[in-house]
């Protein structure tokens, strides 16, 4: 469709320009109903199920408040250590959209409910930078529409298109850096890791789903650069449809490097938005902002300002919970990890999961032992992140339980974990139905262990020498006997008691 | 106060969304100039510090509780439609790209 | 029983209650009147005869009345959502839509056991002062067919004035309850802002709109105005406190005594632009207040003389952003949607199409205030306006318990005489608009006949915001003073309809 870009060579790009970021995100809150009316706040759901006169913009409809989404702003602007706004206003943004019922976005314009905080950003190597955080402010998502006709789907080239209005209304608080700068190379890894920490602070917070597959959040990465030395800020793209971690670290990167080939060819770079292609990580022009968008901002004359009390401010931030950072530090020390180890742990999202079956009894090297080895291969070859395991670490914990009471061996224990995995119940379910039963009748044992040293005479001798190790091969013959449900260390004591009697 | 041109109109009645004639941007020139000047006198207030009013009513914090209320139904929120599908407003193909 | 029509609604509640006569009978006996005379006056846009009378039948088959009201028959103006009628607005843009909601107004009306006989006209979403803007042709004044009943409810007012109804609604954003009141010899009441609920009335501008009742008299207003009166939670700007005592304080004033009451007289609105008969009335009726007690003085309110340029800015910015909505998508008429063109295309279309001249040219004035580049000039300085009027109220309401003024400033004029010319339009609503701007209540009340054109006028009197009960008692008092005076209600005196075209 677009021609190829030209791009420069990443470190030729950061030996002659330094990146300026700007990162706009965009969160949907969980709560039950919409920024505005009582319908139910859920993604999906029938075509224009959870519409009412307020969300299809009805004439006559009017505007009300969710005292909760407020409430959620005031705890996420307190997280990001901004100032909550003594008072401030709804504003209407105007433009015309077929998403849009109102044509108008209730939004807040020049009073946002937070502003003027910072978030501090661990990068991989445990360098913190922090981001500058502008505003965070409420305001309503869009409904979503289906193209029709297109090759596609997509919105080029199509017929007509369906609206639903689901969506329509969903409370979403949009939260804006101030720029960033001086990152030099790293500015992808910074704008990564940026989109990464405020994720965990909101799931943190429990304020929203934060799935960024699902579009419950969602970034627009401004991007810029200034020659080396030059005092100004170029001009910026905005890079929006940036749907998951890796995705915004490819995208800032590769605005550098298309900008720079262009501004390295004499060329100028036109303010625009910009479209992410998850394809080839690659970004296509969008619609150009000849001029600036004229929004026509004036306060919303159907609600009232908001006054958040002090009292009330100092009583939301008693709710939050620890921050990510602390917490992790926290972790670190009482698991004893190196950084080296936290991080693998961070980059396979396995630390809460963790930390939860440590809350649910096991140890922690237990519980880290079966998510980062067992449950992390499973969701490997499921395709699907470790939290989206269909196993709860209560579960977990319980199968480590089953384990250290003897009950179960690791081998029988991580057939259970398959066979909770596939959906064959809890883990006593899926040992009753599967019918394991770790062999602790010694009789049993000891009439195989007698079969198997009568099948390899020589091993026998080979123990009284002193060669335990040997033992290993009859350990092997009595669990193929037993198929598998017999306690090895048992079979191994049994072994040397036998042969030394 | 500056007179509103013709251009200026067109403009105007493009983020409006209305597909002015020609006839009528001649006349909506003329009468939005008169209006204006008829209006301008507010701009003697412009530099005065004065709280301005956007509220005819000092309310604040007026709140709703988090609670869900029915919906309309399907076939009531497309009651209005000019047209349907699969349960979903039908619109013209809109140009340009998503927000 | 065509005695019916000519009852006030307090006497024909009467009637119902004691059973003396069915609601059936009195509903049948309105719309047999509608039939008869409305296609001369074009009150009504909408009759639900079989409403109507389903309605009267259940307030015959109650047990105990649902209120002081019920039974008696209303003219519902067109722009609040009734489920079982088009809503138009007056507007070609609605024709033919059934909102899926009721308007709250509308739900408490029928709680009340309010006949609703039908929907009347009205300018194009309430914008005018003639009804001549309505899309669905002009309502003709009972007192003279040739001119105009006022506006933007001239349909509510005529359909009183005309006895097709002896109740009706209205909705003043800049005088639309009040000067068509005046025109019409009737009644009409501006609530104070907040006082009644705004949901399901379609949106001209939100920071003025207030909905009303209006009635041949005072006592008949008192008692609508506490049947639709009070909290409504699904509207932000509702004022969560109980509806002022009107009716009391209407029985109060109906004993003839204001000693004690001081009345204002605004000096600014007087002189140039009055016509002389309109002055002659309104100090006539100065001088009958003060035969009844009241201590009359005379109040500056210097900033009400910014009060129509800043109205003429406010309203229209706000309905540029309201009647964004109508776009052709969700509701309402769509044109040229013939696969050729684009979803904006069809909205620029349609909205070109289903909107009048006076609609578009507010829509425009307002786009333009709102411009970035304009704001602080026109929006902006407007709300500085507003502000300063309040403070004028304020100061007045110290010395004085209610201020007064002619309703507006000329009599019914002809229909067709100030439709080329939005100024002079804009004039008939000089001195109502104050009250809009800072919220007050305010209720236009005939003041007799203009000696020069044997035209009704309407002596307008404001009280602060929460004492609309002041309203009642000076107007109740200055009704019957009046009507003793003159030897009978004035509403009696209008011409005999039915032959005349
Ligand atoms: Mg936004
Ligand atoms: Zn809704």
């Amino acid at each position: 469709m677009t021609a190829v870009a030209e791009l420069m060579d990443y470190a030729e790009v950061v030996e002659r320009f330094d990146p300026v970021l700007g990162l706009e995100v965009h969160v949907e809150l969980s709560t039950n109903t919409k920024m505005f009316c009582g319908c139910e706040n859920v993604f999906g759901g029938e075509p224009n199920t959870h519409t009412c006169p307020t969300c299809l913009g009805l004439p006559g409809s009017l505007p009300v408040v969710n005292g909760k989404a407020v409430e959620s702003a005031i705890r996420i602007g307190l997280a990001l250590n901004c100032e909550i706004a003594e008072w401030c206003r709804f504003a209407r943004k105007n433009y015309f959209y077929p998403d849009m019922p109102k044509n108008f976005q209730t939004s807040q314009y020049d009073e946002p409910i937070a502003f003027n905080g910072y978030l501090d950003v661990t990068l991989d190597d445990g360098e913190i930078v922090r981001v500058e955080i502008e505003r965070a402010h409420m305001e309503e998502d869009t409904g979503k529409s289906l193209h029709v006709g297109g090759a596609t789907g997509r919105i080029h080239g199509a017929e007509h298109s369906l609206l639903d209005y689901n969506r329509a209304g969903v409370p979403l608080i949009e939260i804006v850096t101030k720029t960033i700068e001086g990152t030099g190379e790293r500015a992808p890894e910074v704008a990564r890791a940026y989109v990464s920490a405020l994720r965990d602070l909101l799931k943190a917070l429990d304020v929203s789903d934060v799935r960024m597959d699902q579009g419950s959040l969602r970034c627009d990465a401004n991007v810029s650069l200034m020659a080396k030395g030059a005092t100004e800020f170029g001009t910026r793209t905005e890079t929006k449809n940036v749907n998951s971690l890796r995705s915004v670290e490819r995208a800032v990167r590769y605005e550098m490097t298309r900008q720079a080939a262009i501004l390295a060819g004499g060329g100028s770079i036109k303010q625009e938005t910009r479209h992410f292609q998850e394809a080839d990580g690659s970004t296509a022009s969008g619609r150009t902002k000849e001029t600036a968008e004229d929004y026509r901002y004036f306060p919303e004359p159907d609600l009232v300002p908001i006054a958040p009390s002090r009292e009330w401010v100092e009583e939301l931030r008693g709710t939050l919970p620890e921050m990510p950072a602390v917490r992790r530090k926290r972790i670190q020390q009482e698991w004893q990890l190196s950084d080296a180890e936290l991080r693998d742990l961070l980059n396979l999202g396995a630390v809460d999961l963790i930390a939860a079956t440590v809350d649910a009894g096991a140890t922690p090297a237990e519980a880290r032992a079966w998510w980062v080895a067992t449950l992390a291969q499973e969701a490997n070859t499921r395709e699907v992140e470790l939290d989206a395991l269909p196993i709860t670490p209560a579960q977990v914990a319980e199968i480590i339980a089953l384990v250290n009471s003897g009950e179960l061996t690791n081998k029988l224990a991580k057939q259970v974990a398959t066979g909770v995995l596939d959906g064959e119940g809890s883990p006593r379910e899926v040992v009753e139905k599967r019918g394991f039963k770790v062999v602790n009748d010694d009789s049993a044992l000891l009439a195989a262990i007698d079969e198997a040293l009568a099948a390899q005479p020589d091993i026998a001798g080979k123990i009284r020498d002193g060669k335990v190790a040997a033992a290993g091969a009859i350990v092997g013959s009595v669990m193929k006997a037993t198929k598998g449900q017999a306690d090895a260390k048992r079979v191994r004591e049994l072994i040397i008691e036998r042969v030394g009697s | 106060m500056p007179t509103i041109s013709r251009d200026e109109v067109a403009h105007l009645a493009k983020l409006a969304r209305l597909a002015v004639t020609d006839e009528e941007l001649d006349v909506f020139a003329g009468q939005l100039d008169q209006i204006l000047d008829a209006v301008a006198q507010v701009g003697q207030v412009a530099d005065q510090d004065i709280p301005p009013t956007s509220h005819a009513v000092p309310l604040t914090n007026v709140f709703r509780e988090d609670v869900v209320k029915p919906s309309l139904s399907q076939q009531q929120a497309l009651s209005g439609a000019p047209a349907e599908e699969e349960g979903r407003f039908r619109v013209p193909r809109i140009l340009g790209e998503e927000q | 029983m065509t005695d019916l029509i000519k009852l006030t609604a307090a006497e024909l509640a009467e009637k119902v209650q004691k059973r003396e006569v069915s609601a059936v009978e009195v509903a049948q006996a309105h719309l047999d009147r509608i039939a008869k005379i409305d296609e001369h006056v074009h009150a009504f846009l909408h009759v639900d005869a079989e409403g109507a009378l389903a309605a009267a039948r259940a307030v015959d088959e109650a047990e105990t009345p649902a209120s002081p009201l019920a039974g008696v028959p209303l003219a519902l103006k067109d722009v609040l959502t009734t489920t079982d009628m088009p809503t138009t607005a007056g507007s070609r843009t609605l024709e033919g839509w059934v909102p899926p909601y009721d308007a709250t107004v509308t739900r408490k009306l029928r709680e009340a056991g309010v006949v609703i006989l039908g929907k009347t006209n009205m300018d194009e979403f309430a914008m005018g002062s003639s009804t001549e803007n309505s899309a669905y042709g002009p309502t003709h004044n009972p007192w003279d067919h040739s001119r105009i009943p006022g506006g933007s409810g001239g349909g509510s007012s005529a359909s009183l004035a005309a006895f097709e109804a002896p109740l009706a609604i209205g909705t003043d954003t800049g005088g639309s309850i009040r000067q068509p009141g005046a025109v019409t010899g009737t009644v009409g009441v501006k609530p104070t802002y907040g006082g009644v609920s705004r949901y399901g009335l379609i949106a001209f501008s939100s920071s003025l709109d207030q909905a009303g009742p209006c009635a041949r008299t005072v006592l008949d207003a008192a008692l609508l105005h506490e049947v639709i009166g009070g909290y409504d939670p699904m509207d932000s700007t509702s004022i969560n406190a109980p509806v002022p005592p009107v009716v009391a304080a209407a029985r109060e004033g109906m004993k003839g005594d204001l000693k004690g009451v001081r009345v204002g007289v605004v000096k600014e609105f007087a002189g140039d632009g009055y016509q002389a008969g309109v002055t002659r009335s309104f100090e006539a009726a100065v001088e009958q207040l003060r035969a009844l007690g009241a201590e009359v003085v005379e109040v500056s309110c210097p900033a009400f003389t910014l009060a129509l340029p800043a109205y003429y800015l406010i309203a229209p910015s706000e309905c540029s952003s309201n009647l964004a909505r109508f776009d052709a998508m969700r509701y309402g008429l769509r044109v040229s949607d013939d696969g050729t063109h684009s979803a904006e295309e069809v909205m620029s279309l349609t909205r070109e199409k289903g909107f009048g001249p006076e609609v578009k040219r507010r829509i425009m004035l307002g786009t333009y205030a709102l411009s970035s580049g304009y704001y602080d000039a026109y929006y902006g300085s407007a709300q500085k306006v507003r502000t300063l009027i309040s403070r004028d109220f304020d100061a007045a309401f110290e010395k004085v318990d209610v201020l007064v003024s002619p309703t507006t400033p000329t009599t019914a004029f002809k229909i067709g005489e100030r439709v080329d010319d939005p100024m002079a339009m804009y004039l008939a609503d000089l001195c109502t608009i104050p009250s809009n701007l800072s919220g007050n209540a305010a209720m236009s009340v005939p003041s007799g006949l203009s000696d020069e054109d044997g035209l009704p006028v309407g002596l307008q009197i404001m009280a602060p915001s929460l004492a609309d009960d002041r309203l009642y008692r000076v107007g109740a008092a200055y009704e019957v003073a009046r009507n003793d005076a003159a030897g009978g209600a004035l509403i009696h005196q209008v011409p005999e309809l039915g032959g005349k075209a």
